[in-house]
């Protein structure tokens, strides 16, 4: 198996996608000539051509808009945003076109289209830049939503998007992009709701996803070396839908359970994993379920600070020792 | 934010605290898990801790007061934390409407302290059993009652790990059933006399043996025609000579040893638990429907205090030498004279003695406590005219009675355990053997 970064994993995704089917295209702001503001897309508009990697103006609604004509039309748009934040822009066509066409149409008009780019904070980007969408898209009933935390789940996701006969929408990483690890090469399909223990434990279960898997390893690496706890790594993958079985399923083995994300608590992810443990584990539950999310705030530049307003190792080390009862 | 101090429920029957004494004063400041104040409650004198780091502010409960459970006694503010004017005083305990009714309109007398408290949530009612959700699915699988452990979570939680020292993990309570459902009853292979397994070799504390039908019968009808626990006496006389021997023998030894010395009732307790090793069908508790046969002897030890009566438990006597027994039986009675027995330390007793010896008592009957299934009542040594080999000879004797619950133990059974115990006491090399 190959070594790659995780910027690589999804350029090898887009590469073998393209040239399994024809009507895979990538539509976005600098991701022909300029290879990609993260270079995801490099060496695509050499080997494909201008009419299939396609470069825009700075107008998200506009793209956007055109890449769910061209999915109604029967192509299978991918459209890259420079950064989440940036699409909000955008969110009229995601929302109101792409996820209900489906629906409006009576079954008839599929859109298969992906939305992907950067998610959430990099690093001094400030409060509108450095913003996680995750909990907004995935309210929304007609689209699907993945967050890849590593390079093989990268392309196997976004494999699976391109495919999938639904909008679905890939949530990337700044911070992930230049991440390494083993993926396989060819057809490595990650099916889309499917959960996966990336370090199986017995104490405690921290259930993450993109970013906060590594700040989960971590605190689990820490919490066995200090305390001789065995955390559980369940990293979600995707977070509509929400793989109900493998969050039970874990929960029933360790009976507790932190949720840890990269936005704000407020009706976030976590907030949809805790409803379903409560309802699902109620009786395998020895302690409250706790959360660690980005500080209600929006995100300071101040570096210290900024710091500070994100999940962090210490913060998951400190609910891990509250729900374990260890204070 | 501020935490409020609620006077909690610090046995599982308390309903309201008498303020002993406050260790800390307003304005001191306090860690989690810090004496706040001492707490007399129906059973004990408890220390009523700290649930929050902080200053404590706000103390409502004077010295003395009686406050009822949920009331709030006192507020921990964060450090620097400007919490409001102190509140009026918490109401009177069982005055007017019960302990819930009083918890409200403590929080609404406070306008103030409800702010100062944020979102800290007052117990809707403090005397119940808190538990976190796997821990009652476990007890309730283990058949372990929650109201006998004392929770070691945030405000006394019962939680998994204090279930992992009280209910077996080994597989056997949930195995016995299993049998019972997949062999008629009459099939199932009985080691012992009486159908009751010996202690098993499985490790687990206890076994859980469904009521057959006769037994269910048994019980039902007995308990119809004499009350909640038809009771039944069983009397036998003991000689003490050779026990008093040995104990003088002991006492000597351990005098020069420098140690505490072994009294009867030690010697009794130790009999009796090794008695109920070779009789398990006496060291059993009644739960409705089911027998819970012990495969460890705790010994309830009948205390007599100033206003009453508690039972201290000798845990795993059976498996204690008498030094240890003599003990930590003193300190245990010291410790309930004095009111300072943790509620663990009261409940959870297999089998129990009483012993009125002292008082000159010679024979009484003793209630069963339930639910034990037998209790001894031991009554005092005297010199007596008593024909051995033919000849009238005086004897220390003493006569002991044991109460037995007829739905667990018939007559033979108890007076089969009643002769073990008269045997090992009568020649304490017995218990040996």
């Amino acid at each position: 198996m190959a070594t790659l970064t995780y910027r690589d994993a999804l350029n090898q995704a887009l590469r073998e996608e393209m040239q399994r089917d024809h009507d895979v295209f990538l539509m976005g702001e600098e991701v022909g000539v300029y290879q990609g503001a993260y270079k995801v897309s490099r060496g695509l508009l050499e080997e494909f051509g201008p009419k299939r990697i396609v470069d825009t103006p700075i107008a998200e609604l506009g793209f956007a808009g055109i890449g769910v004509g061209a999915a109604m039309a029967g192509l299978r748009p991918v459209i890259e945003f420079m950064t989440w934040n940036f699409a909000v822009l955008a969110l009229d066509q995601i929302v109101n076109s792409a996820a209900k066409i489906l629906y409006e149409s009576g079954g008839q008009i599929p859109i298969p289209i992906v939305f992907r780019g950067p998610n959430g904070a990099a690093l001094q980007l400030a409060a509108q830049h450095s913003q996680a969408w995750d909990s907004w898209l995935s309210h929304i009933p007609g689209l699907k939503v993945v967050a890849p935390a590593t390079p093989a789940d990268a392309k196997g996701l976004l494999k699976s998007a391109i495919r999938d006969n639904n909008p679905v929408i890939v949530l990337e990483g700044e911070m992930l992009y230049n991440l390494k690890g083993e993926v396989p090469e060819g057809e490595h399909l990650v099916p889309i709701g499917r959960a996966d223990v990336k370090r199986p434990g017995r104490d405690v279960t921290f259930i993450c996803h993109s970013k906060t898997v590594s700040v989960a390893l971590k605190a689990a690496e820490q919490l066995a070396e200090r305390e001789g706890v065995s955390a559980e790594v369940l990293d979600l993958r995707s977070l509509r839908p929400l793989d109900e079985e493998a969050i039970v399923g874990s929960v029933a083995r360790t009976n507790r359970a932190v949720v840890i994300e990269e936005g704000w608590p407020h009706a976030g992810i976590g907030a949809q994993v805790v409803d379903i443990i409560q309802r699902e584990a109620f009786d395998q539950l020895d302690a409250p379920v706790l959360r660690v999310t980005q500080a209600d705030v929006p995100m300071p530049y101040n570096k210290q600070l900024e710091r500070l307003a994100k999940p962090s190792t210490d913060r998951v080390v400190a609910a891990a020792r509250r729900v374990l009862y260890l204070d | 934010m501020a935490t409020n101090v609620y006077m909690e429920a610090l046995s599982p029957t308390m309903e309201e605290g008498r303020v002993v004494k406050w260790h800390k004063r307003d304005g001191d400041p306090v860690k989690t898990g810090e004496t706040l104040a001492e707490v007399e409650t129906d059973k004990a004198v408890m220390d009523l801790v700290a649930r929050a780091d902080g200053v404590l502010r706000q103390v409502a409960a004077a010295e003395g007061q009686t406050v009822a459970v949920g009331s709030v006694v006192a507020v921990i503010a964060a450090p620097g934390e400007n919490v409001s004017a102190p509140s009026a005083p918490p109401p009177p305990a069982s005055t007017g409407g019960g302990k819930r009714d009083a918890g409200s309109e403590m929080r609404d007398a406070g306008g103030g302290m409800r702010e100062a408290a944020g979102v800290a949530v007052a117990p809707a009612d403090a005397t119940r059993v808190k538990a976190s959700p796997l821990a009652k699915r476990m007890a309730r699988e283990a058949g372990v009652d929650l109201k006998l452990l004392s929770g070691s979570g945030p405000g006394g939680r019962v939680v998994k790990r204090d279930l992992e020292g009280a209910a077996p993990r080994a597989p056997a309570p949930a195995v016995a059933p299993t049998v019972a459902e997949s062999h008629p009853a009459s099939q199932i292979p009985h080691p012992a006399p009486l159908g009751i397994p010996h202690p098993a070799s499985s490790g687990a504390p206890y076994e859980d043996v469904p009521l057959t039908q006769i037994r269910k019968t048994i019980a039902k009808r007995l308990a119809a025609s004499l009350g909640p626990i038809p009771h039944f006496f069983l009397t036998t006389e003991v000689d003490m000579e050779r026990a008093s021997e040995a104990r003088d023998a002991l006492n000597k030894q351990l005098g020069d040893q420098g140690a505490g010395k072994v009294s009867f009732n030690d010697i009794i307790i130790k009999a009796t638990a090794h008695a109920l090793t070779k009789h398990p069908a006496c060291n059993a508790w009644f739960q409705e429907d089911h027998i819970r046969y012990w495969h460890e002897v705790h010994i309830g030890m009948a205390v007599a205090v100033e206003d009453g009566l508690i039972t201290p438990v000798i845990r795993n006597a059976e498996s204690k030498s008498l030094a240890d027994i003599g003990r930590e039986a003193k300190e245990l009675a010291e410790r309930a004279r004095n009111r300072r027995l943790q509620p663990n330390e009261y409940t959870g007793a297999t089998f129990s003695v009483s012993n009125l010896g002292m008082f000159d008592i010679d024979q009484f009957t003793a209630v069963i406590n339930p639910p034990e299934a037998g209790i001894i009542a031991v009554g005092s040594i005297v010199q007596k005219p008593v024909v051995v080999d033919g000849q009238l000879t005086p004897r220390r004797r003493m006569r002991i009675t044991m109460s037995c619950d007829h739905r667990v133990i018939d007559g033979a059974t108890g007076a089969a355990f009643l002769r073990t115990l008269k045997q090992m006491l009568e020649n304490p090399l017995a218990m040996l053997l």
